[in-house]
């Protein structure tokens, strides 16, 4: 299969992840909508890596693995934190700052 | 390139890298120092040992200083420490040594506003941010005196993160320094003692579109890697240099990691975190983020585009160009209807962002100038202005000390209250305006200057209108301390005013020190100037 399918591939992930982070409402949600993000990201960077038959793409994926499993620690907490607090995790009732 | 058999030599200059090895060192230490020392008891609250929070400030604050006076000593004997490093992953050079002193300068003030407690013991901080907010659990860890010490190691790293960020080399070496500053910053972001729903709500949303923002970025390396074949800048400038059939996909690979950095300078339209983030986290932690970010940020977007400017110019000035209006023009609109002095000051800093776009957008020796310059000038203003903010609290009926009191209509004949502090405000607050003798007119001429020079005189225009119109919401302020009578039945407790805010004096330390820097450098710029003019020419 040619390169190109997979980067379509890669540019759908992406475009149903970053829609995701701007329609729903479920911060989990919302927060998966960018690990699919990343994750379109990781494999465009593969799918590049072969094409230039170069290994820098593949070493990328793999720091972005781990800042990714990083920022999932950092949002699960903020998440649970205001979870505990409020009983909700919809971004439309955090609604305390506004203009 | 083929697959490595042997192991190659990998030269490391510890010596040029130190700045960013000795914070994230400490920071290291640091968070040792916190496992080792916080827990006492296994159930219930835990006990830490009062030395500890002492310990965790001096680490943070010795490390921080090491790591400027480092990049000071660098970039005064430069000619000999430029070039690539740690393998090609870091360039360190005049301009990274010069954000990072700056960096480095606004975390040492804004650590100061941060290690600063009242009398009673009180810090900005949650005693313990885990515990949920009116809780018994939080009521109990208040009552035995809690701190929650680990905000040092937090800052630490995220200051390691923004020293990194504008020296990377490469594209994967920049997006871990981008998430290296941010992470303990959404977590930082979410700790403020009192309005504690608001504070977890700013961390919310500053976690969710900053990562939103840096997937963005990551995209745009992926695709500028399948353009180029590629990860670092250098080569990615050689290969945009020569043209091929994926011109294309280059661009939209680097519009994609100009949204990733404009999300983090806080430019227009990707600007939407910055209000609530700026209003929700604990004032301290604001002047830090605010300061430092901003820095670090527009340090990474002068080394992209630095780097790529001479092919992809065509493609990305027209880029630059709106965004810098739109930000300037959205900053200046918006912030005129804020009530809020904390919300205020974030459509300030949007603003300020158009401002120092401006100057990059210049693409000459004296934009950058300009741009380094207004850097500095406006972090330590801001650092400044938050820790004035951090020292105006509410009082209840008891007299206890509340959160800090942001509503404009609270500050009212203030003034008349603690001329110092409203005074020292004013200073910083017409520094943000441009007013002569301090030193926001000279950075605001100097990139206003380099955009006539450059002929980017519409550029130049619509900046001094909206200089102006932005002078009007922070004239505002002055009116409401200096010129409108107190409210009936005052709120609001002033340090050196009745029962006052007491402290340990480092926030005003921090406030002294960038009163200090704001107005030398406005009455005699002409030292600064030269010394970042000198270290961008070497640059250019």
């Amino acid at each position: 299969m040619s390169v190109m399918a997979y980067l379509i591939l890669a540019s759908v992930l992406f475009t149903i992840g970053a829609v995701t982070v701007l329609v729903r409402r479920n911060s989990i949600v919302v927060f998966m909508g960018v690990e699919l993000m990343l994750n379109a990201a990781n494999l465009a960077f593969l799918a590049f890596s072969r094409m230039w038959g170069d290994f820098a793409g593949q070493l990328a994926a793999f720091f972005v693995m781990v800042v990714a499993a990083a920022e999932v620690v950092v949002g699960l907490a903020i998440i649970v934190a205001l979870f505990r607090t409020r009983r909700t995790v919809s971004v439309d009732d955090e609604n305390l700052l506004r203009h | 390139m083929s697959p490595v058999s042997t192991a190659p030599d990998i030269v490391i200059d510890w010596t040029t890298l130190s700045p960013v090895i000795i914070v994230l060192g400490a920071a290291v230490a640091s968070t040792l120092i916190e496992a080792v020392g916080a827990r006492k008891a296994r159930s219930g609250v835990a006990v830490q040992p009062p030395y500890l929070r002492v310990v965790q400030a001096g680490v943070a604050l010795l490390a921080v200083a090491a790591a400027g006076l480092m990049a000071l000593r660098l970039a005064l004997q430069s000619e000999d420490s430029i070039g690539l490093n740690g393998d090609g992953a870091v360039v360190v050079d005049p301009m990274t040594l010069y954000l990072q002193l700056a960096i480095a300068a606004c975390a040492l003030i804004g650590l100061l506003v941060i290690a600063d407690r009242t009398v009673q013991g009180e810090d900005a901080f949650a005693p313990q941010a885990a515990a949920v907010p009116g809780s018994e659990y939080e009521h109990k860890a208040r009552r035995r005196g809690m701190t929650q010490s680990d905000v040092f190691p937090l800052v630490l790293f995220a200051t390691g993160g923004m020293m990194l960020f504008p020296a990377a080399a490469d594209l994967i070496t920049m997006f871990v320094a981008l998430e290296l500053l941010s992470l303990p910053l959404y977590l930082l972001a979410g700790m403020a003692r009192h309005r504690r729903l608001l504070s977890q709500e700013a961390s919310l949303k500053y976690f969710l579109l900053g990562a939103f923002g840096s997937a963005f970025f990551l995209f745009g390396a992926a695709w500028v890697y399948g353009a180029t074949g590629t990860l670092e800048l250098t080569g990615i400038a050689a290969a945009v240099a020569t043209p091929t059939g994926l011109d294309r996909i280059l661009v939209v690979g680097m519009v994609l990691i100009l949204v990733g950095l404009f999300f983090k300078v806080g430019a227009a339209p990707f600007h939407s975190w910055t209000p609530d983030v700026y209003q929700g986290a604990p004032t301290a932690i604001t002047g830090f983020m605010a300061a430092c970010t901003k820095i670090a940020a527009f340090g990474a977007l002068l080394r992209v585009i630095y780097s790529v400017a001479p092919a992809l110019n065509w493609d990305l000035e027209p880029i630059l160009w709106t965004v810098a209006i739109l930000t300037m023009v959205v900053g200046t609109v918006v912030g005129l209807v804020q009530k809020d002095v904390k919300r205020m000051l974030a459509y300030s800093a949007i603003a300020h962002a158009g401002f120092i776009m401006t100057g990059v957008a210049a693409w000459s020796a004296d934009g950058l100038t300009g741009s380094l310059f207004y850097l500095f000038t406006y972090g330590v203003a801001t650092v400044g202005g938050f820790g004035v903010i951090a020292l105006i609290r509410e009082v209840d009926q008891e007299g206890h000390m509340r959160g800090e009191a942001t509503g404009l209509d609270q500050w009212r004949g203030l003034g008349r209250r603690s001329p110092v502090l409203a005074g020292v405000f004013a200073v910083f607050l017409l520094s943000f305006a441009g007013i002569p003798l301090t030193s926001g007119f000279v950075a605001k001429f100097a990139v206003f200057a380099a955009a006539f020079g450059a002929g980017g005189w519409f550029l130049a225009v619509v900046g001094l209108a909206c200089s102006a119109a932005a002078a009007f919401f922070y004239a505002r302020v002055i009116v409401a301390m200096f010129f409108s009578s107190p409210p009936e039945e005052p709120s609001v407790a002033v340090s050196g005013v009745g029962i006052g805010v007491r402290t340990l004096g480092l926030t005003q330390l921090a406030v002294a020190v960038s009163l200090a820097f704001t107005v030398v450098v406005g009455v005699v710029p002409g030292w600064f100037l030269n010394f970042t003019r000198g270290l961008a020419q070497l640059l250019w």
